[in-house]
């Protein structure tokens, strides 16, 4: 079996979304180079809908992936539903992903609860604390590399 | 079919024809088993010593000095854990080593750790090199061990071997090294290099998988790992894998007589590849450019990731590998790049090219082509790119 789905595959030489708002509502940026992936959304909001989204991402195959599907899933849905978008659909809607590359999918949900989040303190919109806890810290186990 | 570019020879190669050839009078018609007495066992038991005598030849040693394993990463086990032991049992438990060597002696040295062993492990430098004088000066009375690869994996440098084989025989330090890389690529005589122990593997030069060597010099004890029978002088228990054996030392014998010409030949590609890769913005070449293997290329390209780089470029249909903590399936880039001292987010964007005979002009034209398109278009999608763009990132490289 290959390493990603076909899915994986399609959503990362196809990315879906990709770009920047000059103009954005919100921006939100997880990660960081230094462990080898940043993915940064830019959403663009009407009357609580997401109209537009676009993303960035430096990152692996997965990564790529993971910010097309998820943007997809976000898009022109209403901030509400956006908020409930688990990692675990990410994934799912890539029929998986590699137990290691799950952080990935992890990723996509943090960036966008970011980009809310910066589109809530931007425009002074309350909003309950509770809904943006800190990002997950990236220590899962992984799996051990074969080389040469 | 799409045409297939396969440029990741250091991973594994295609069998020569030559040694496939070889490997099928094995199956059928030499089949005895070298251990028994009647003809059909005796046939095998010649073929057998014809292929170690040949591989000897190819290192410059006697036939009796090789033992076959199941790979480099066998052999790079039995001959650490041999002179570790040895030394141990003379109260000698320090050993010497680099940082970017091969997991299989990396985690061997590891675990010795853990049994009470004290490991050097020398620094290689921006340029992907020791000195000799770096091994002398870390040498110590209780030092059992020097333990040194010929040519690194993934940066391809092929250190000072027969300067540190000189400082380890004047010391009376058995030195070992992983010659995985080297053997079959470049000049590798044990005797001119002073080298006490050495490991390769048949699937590095066009030879079959599952099958490789350990040299160990005349009179140093080895331990056995595997117990079961007199085969390989009572060291390597288990009827010997003969058309593995057959078809490692057809590609040895091949690849050695063809040595200078391929080296000449892969020299002119890997050079051009590089020129032309380096035409990239913000690229760097990893290693030392002239002290390396002939074909080996390895570039890091700021801003990307190289996970994301391999497998475009496998749709565009070019096979290479990446040192990028993605492909490694760890958190960390590749030990090897941080070794060098490359900054964790350059060492993620690694491409490694490695060639081989069979690799043409209109390869490298067409991965010339092809490499720089690819890395604009992740630059493009990649906010790290993004902010060295515009200045609020530093550019390392």
């Amino acid at each position: 079996m290959a390493l990603y789905s076909e899915k994986v595959m399609d959503h990362f030489t196809n990315p879906r979304n990709v770009g920047k708002i000059d103009d954005a509502d919100g921006i939100g940026e997880v990660g960081n180079a230094k462990c080898g992936d940043i993915m940064k959304i830019y959403l663009k909001i009407k009357d609580d809908v997401i109209v537009d989204v676009k993303f960035n991402t430096f990152g692996c195959g997965s990564a790529i992936a993971s910010s097309s599907m998820a943007t997809e899933m976000i898009k022109g849905q209403p901030l509400s539903k956006a908020l409930e978008l688990t990692n675990k659909a990410v994934a799912e809607a890539l029929d998986g992903l590699p137990a290691h590359k799950m952080h990935c999918s992890v990723l996509a949900e943090e960036a966008i609860r970011a980009a809310i989040k910066d589109y809530y303190d931007k425009h002074g919109i309350a909003y309950d604390k509770a809904q943006f806890p800190d990002p997950h810290d990236e220590e899962e186990e992984h799996a051990v590399k074969d080389d040469d | 079919m799409k045409k297939i570019i396969y440029v990741d020879n250091a991973a594994t190669t295609a069998m020569s024809d030559r040694a496939v050839e070889a490997m099928s009078r094995y199956f059928k018609e030499v089949y005895g088993n070298p251990s028994s007495l009647h003809t059909v066992g005796q046939t095998a038991k010649e073929a057998l010593d014809e292929a170690r005598a040949s591989i000897a030849k190819c290192l410059n040693c006697e036939p009796r000095e090789i033992y076959f394993t199941s790979g480099g990463s066998e052999a790079d086990n039995q001959g650490i854990r041999s002179a570790a032991l040895q030394g141990a049992k003379k109260g000698k438990k320090h050993i010497i080593s680099t940082a970017f060597e091969h997991h299989a002696v990396l985690h061997t040295l590891k675990k010795l750790e853990s049994e009470g062993f004290e490991v050097t492990y020398l620094d290689v430098h921006s340029d992907g090199l020791v000195t000799a004088e770096q091994v002398k000066a870390a040498i110590r009375p209780d030092t059992a061990l020097v333990t040194v690869m010929y040519a690194n994996n993934e940066v391809g440098t092929i250190q000072p071997i027969a300067e540190i084989g000189k400082v380890c025989r004047e010391a009376g330090v058995t030195f070992h090294t992983d010659a995985v890389q080297a053997v079959g690529h470049i000049p590798v005589d044990v005797k001119a290099d002073n080298i006490d122990m050495l490991s390769l593997s048949g699937h590095k030069f066009h030879g079959p998988k599952g099958v490789g060597a350990l040299y160990c010099r005349r009179g140093l004890p080895l331990l056995t790992f595997i117990e079961g029978g007199a085969q390989e002088r009572g060291k390597r228990a288990g009827t010997e894998n003969l058309a593995g054996v057959a078809g490692m030392a057809a590609a040895l014998g091949e690849a050695c007589e063809n040595l200078g010409k391929n080296a000449l030949y892969l020299t002119r590609l890997r050079e051009k590849l590089i020129d032309g890769l380096l035409k990239i913005p913000h690229s760097r070449l990893n290693g030392d450019r002239s002290k390396r293997l002939p074909g080996n290329v390895n570039m890091c390209f700021e801003g990307i990731e190289g996970e994301s780089l391999l497998l475009l470029l496998d749709a565009k249909g070019i096979c290479a590998s990446s040192g990028s903590a993605c492909t490694s399936g760890s958190l960390d880039p590749s030990h090897v790049l941080l070794a060098l001292g490359l900054p964790h987010e350059v060492a993620h964007g690694s491409l490694r090219l490695s060639l081989c005979e069979t690799n043409t002009e209109e390869d490298i034209d067409y991965i010339i082509s092809e490499v720089p398109k690819v890395v604009e278009y992740l630059r493009n999608m990649s906010p790290v790119w993004e902010e060295l763009q515009k200045g609020i990132r530093k550019h390392l490289i």
